[in-house]
């Protein structure tokens, strides 16, 4: 049997978390609906990015010219400080695992709600806290030492560290309470005929996640707070002026730091999952073979964070064993990028906005994992490190894995959150211009590294001049894309058409609802007699439910 | 090829034998990168056209993988992977390995300059002098924070740890000048910390080495030295010397003629200085004292009024002493005496 067709006369679900149990500000603020705490993540992350991207507007029209062009060098420092710390910790780490996690998890797992919801309220609050405090330092003062505090620059600055460092601490929190959540949640509450076999990819990738922010964040906590005392009352812990050891900071900072790049790049992962199965309409080729290696992303992250500590007088044999281990994590990467490739093959390819930001997401993911590999090359490393090549290779990672899947997923989701399409000409309209301008602002940057131009350089001598006029011209064709797709989405919360539960036609557990789904996700516990990823005929036998009705016990 | 693929990649000048090896070993890893990217790319365009939506009721069959599929998956970047390292570990290696007989210079980063010591010799601010054709082992350290040490054209890179010294090694085949830069973060001015590596001669490095090491001023017009009328130090000047260090002046004015947070006081006496209020005046010893004193006075156009007054820190035969050692600056970018470091016990040899 084909799929049905009912979803093409859309209803709009009357009864919706959206609406019930009621629609003020109060109703929201004191939520305990993982959907309504999922949307405030979204709108808040959403809003930092903005921040963040504004930051990096001004950073790049800071560089159009070699010597000072709109501001003073100590404006320059504390800007592109601003840029790093607003986009990691108030839009990356956040955005996909507590924003869409939030939302989805209990969704997909046919759950009315996460494990603790009152914790997860305290997440969202934990989380304002965190930025409201970061935003108070960086109004007053701001710091300047990059969003990796360097010591001793960090204990010995006068700008004002120990705001962000306490705002960041608080963060982490968040970060923690999130995780926890998500991981009892999956354990405990997956709907009747959901074996760890049928768990989604999505739900797969969020639960590493959560395993890696649990134990990693409270080693960036300690260490923070450690700058922070050593900053305020002069302890001799990192400065070697006061007894300190400066490279030890180096080693607690990565190895949160670096396990929390892939916080950032596992929830992409689960995303784009999601997305490749419901535009190619097939079954994900090697469900383990995904579903492990986020695990195996998850383990083996811990034991790379000294490939970042190459030429800080490091022992070769250090560098040797850091170097191999880092090369893992890119193995695990090929195998997700070969399976999603894979599962192209004999499917049915719509090419719609979500499966364009995907398209986007492989090419940035290709060249952003090897450049990484290459990077762990200890040898190469030596020339690139701390220069414009490392800073194209986390943004070809970070926004290109990230920020790709988070532009898919709200647009794939969509439907799901508001109960309405966004414009599909208009949405590849801004994926082209977002995609083209994110290579003609980076790729020039790879060559700049090349080059030799160091990284957070406020001026830089004239012979990088042409490179760095290219960046920026990038850069403005990418923010250009970025105001399309805030302004089309907008418009469409209030006058996109219906969208009907399953506009897709996907398979996912999540669209076995009504789209937005009831205030409980489900009347009753769905049961599950099929994969969350299938599209053979078989399973299609039994054909997703378009009704604005769940799905009930089959 | 070489030079071409290196002008394609935007890689600098190889100014060493190890810096050719290193962008071989890039080359290549482009190169696979590049085919990888391709393969990858080329199968998932044919998929986009071959199997595009024809109709909305479309089914599509399960494709499960085979072991050989997650074999190859595995094993085809792990493969190459590893080849890389095989080629980039040993070359790593061979930077931390200095040659028994190289020669010693000692670099100090400090906020916002490079500082090279020859053992027993001279020491210089911002220039690095090395022989061309010998290995010149460096010692790093950091006066502050942690700087980092930066050859583009050498790709040898290392950090400058506050109380510690870490090593690297090179060996410049042939004479030129290359910048050195600051790559790691170190405050306002990081990205001014431009140095600079003046690969000589051998004979004329030997020659260079050799009148510094007598302890005189350097030559008068810049050009690197051989046989220069010696001109002892006047005691005076060395006085004005140590108290500049002490008093800090040298952490804003280089002696060099370097460009930093204040002017460079490298012919600096009798210059005729355009201030910001648009007069300009001559530097003469009134002047230079009256600096001192009272520096927010006459701001030199293109600067800040950064500097603390030394009013009352400096006793008038101090004043004047440092005034005569800025009297004695006359372009050369080396200073004579003997060197300042190192400060801690030198890295054993292996
Ligand atoms: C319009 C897009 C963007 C542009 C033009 C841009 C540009 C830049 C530039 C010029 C720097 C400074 C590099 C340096 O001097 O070290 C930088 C740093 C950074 N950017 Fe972006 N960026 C953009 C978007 C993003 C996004 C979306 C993220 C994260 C999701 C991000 C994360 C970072 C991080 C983590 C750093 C390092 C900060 C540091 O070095 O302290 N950027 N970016
Ligand atoms: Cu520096």
């Amino acid at each position: 049997m084909s799929p049905s067709h009912a979803s093409d006369v859309p209803v709009y679900n009357p009864r919706n978390y959206l609406n019930s149990p009621a629609t003020g500000l109060k109703s929201w603020l004191l939520t305990q609906d993982h959907k309504r705490i999922g949307v405030m993540f979204l709108v808040a992350a959403s809003v930092f990015f903005a921040v963040g991207g504004l930051f990096a507007m001004l950073i790049r029209i800071e560089l159009l010219t070699p010597g000072p062009t709109i501001m003073d060098a100590m404006t320059y420092n504390r800007l592109f400080t601003l840029h790093g710390v607003v986009m990691i910790f108030l839009f990356m780490i956040p955005a996909i695992p507590s924003g869409f996690g939030n939302f989805l998890v209990p969704l997909m797992l046919g759950a009315k709600d996460v494990a603790f919801p009152k914790l997860n309220l305290l997440s969202f609050y934990l989380y304002m806290l965190g930025a409201v405090v970061a935003l108070y330092g960086m109004i007053h003062g701001g710091a300047d030492t990059g969003w990796t505090f360097y010591t001793p620059y960090s204990t010995t600055t006068v700008t004002k560290v120990v705001p962000i460092l306490l705002g960041a601490f608080i963060l982490g929190f968040s970060s923690i309470l999130t995780g926890l959540n998500f991981i009892v949640t999956t354990h405990t509450m997956r709907a009747p005929g959901i074996g760890w076999n049928r768990v989604p990819l999505f739900v797969w990738s969020i639960y590493a996640t959560s395993i890696i922010q649990i134990l990693a964040t409270p080693v960036l906590g300690m260490t923070l707070l450690l700058v922070a005392v050593e900053n305020a009352f002069g302890w001799g812990i990192f400065d070697p002026a006061r007894g300190g050891d400066p490279v030890l900071f180096q080693h607690f900072f990565w190895f949160y730091s670096h396990p929390a790049v892939y916080i950032m790049v596992l929830p992409a992962m689960a995303v784009i999952s999601e997305v490749v199965c419901a535009f190619s309409r097939k079954n994900i080729f090697g469900y383990k073979a995904v579903a492990y290696s986020s695990l195996g992303i998850a383990f083996v992250g811990f034991f790379t964070w000294g490939h970042h500590l190459f030429v800080s007088g490091q022992s070769a044999f250090d560098a040797g064993v850091f170097g191999v281990l880092s090369m893992f994590v890119g193995i695990f990467t090929a195998i997700k990028v070969f399976n999603w490739t894979a599962t192209l093959y004999q499917g049915s390819i719509a090419f719609k906005t979500p499966f364009a930001y995907f398209v986007g997401f492989l090419f940035f993911l290709v060249f952003g994992g090897m450049t990484g590999v290459a990077v762990a090359t200890v040898s190469l490393d030596v020339h690139w490190h701390d220069t414009y090549f490392v800073v194209a290779h986390f943004h070809f990672i970070m926004v290109g894995a990230t920020v790709m899947a988070f532009l898919a997923a709200l647009h794939y989701w969509f439907p799901k959150i508001t109960g309405r399409m966004y414009p599909e000409g208009w949405g590849l309209v801004g994926a082209v211009m977002v995609i083209l301008g994110f290579n003609f602002t980076f790729i020039p940057q790879f060559l700049l590294g090349n080059e030799g131009m160091p990284r957070r350089y406020f001026s830089y001598p004239e012979r990088f001049w042409a490179l760095n006029v290219a960046s920026t011209a990038g850069a403005s064709v990418l923010a250009m894309g970025l105001v399309i797709v805030l302004v089309y989405l907008l418009i469409s919360l209030k006058w996109g058409p219906i969208a009907g539960p399953n506009p897709w036609h996907s398979r996912g557990y999540e669209w076995d609802t009504a789209s937005p789904p009831l205030p409980e996700n489900f009347e009753e516990t769905p049961v599950y007699t099929r994969g969350p990823h299938e599209y053979d005929e078989d399973s299609y036998a039994n054909p997703p439910p378009v009704a604005p009705e769940p799905k009930h016990a089959s | 090829m070489n030079d071409l693929l290196r002008r394609m990649l935007f890689l600098p000048d190889q100014a060493s034998d190890y810096a050719r090896q290193v962008d071989g070993l890039h080359y290549f890893v482009i190169i696979t990168t590049m085919v990888a990217a391709a393969g990858v790319f080329a199968t998932a365009i044919y998929f986009f056209v071959r199997y595009r939506r024809r109709s909305d009721t479309d089914v599509t069959p399960r494709v499960e993988p085979k072991a050989i599929h997650e074999v190859i998956f595995v094993g085809l970047p792990l493969a190459f992977f590893l080849v890389w390292f095989a080629i980039g570990f040993p070359q790593f290696a061979k930077l931390q390995t200095p040659p028994k007989d190289a020669m010693d210079v000692y670099v100090q980063g400090k906020k916002w300059m490079w500082k090279f010591a020859y053992p027993g010799g001279p020491n210089s601010l911002d220039v690095l002098r090395v022989p061309a054709g010998r290995p010149v082992r460096l010692l790093i350290t950091s006066r502050d924070v942690i700087h980092s040490f930066y050859v583009p054209a050498l790709r040898v890179k290392q950090d400058a740890l506050p109380g510690r010294y870490t090593q690297t090694w090179f060996s410049a085949d042939r004479p030129g000048r290359y910048e050195i830069f600051c790559a790691e973060y170190c405050g306002l001015a990081h990205s001014g910390m431009i140095g600079e590596l003046v690969v000589m001669p051998p004979e004329e490095f030997d020659q260079w080495l050799a009148t510094q090491g007598r302890g005189v001023a350097g030559s008068q017009d810049g050009t690197p030295i051989a046989g220069e009328p010696v001109r002892p130090a006047s005691n005076v000047i060395e006085e004005g010397r140590r108290l500049a260090g002490e008093q800090g002046c040298l952490k804003c004015h280089s002696v060099d003629g370097t460009r930093h947070i204040g002017p460079t006081w490298v012919d600096l006496y009798q210059r005729n200085e355009k201030l910001q209020s648009g007069k300009s005046v001559q530097a003469d010893e009134g002047y230079l004292t009256k600096s001192m004193m009272d520096p927010a006075a006459d701001i030199v156009a293109g600067y800040q009024n950064v500097m603390p007054t030394y009013q009352g820190k400096l006793a008038p035969p101090e004043a004047a002493a440092i005034v005569e050692f800025i009297k004695s600056l006359k372009t050369p970018a080396v200073q004579s005496g003997p060197s300042e470091g190192p400060v801690y016990e030198s890295i054993p040899r292996k």
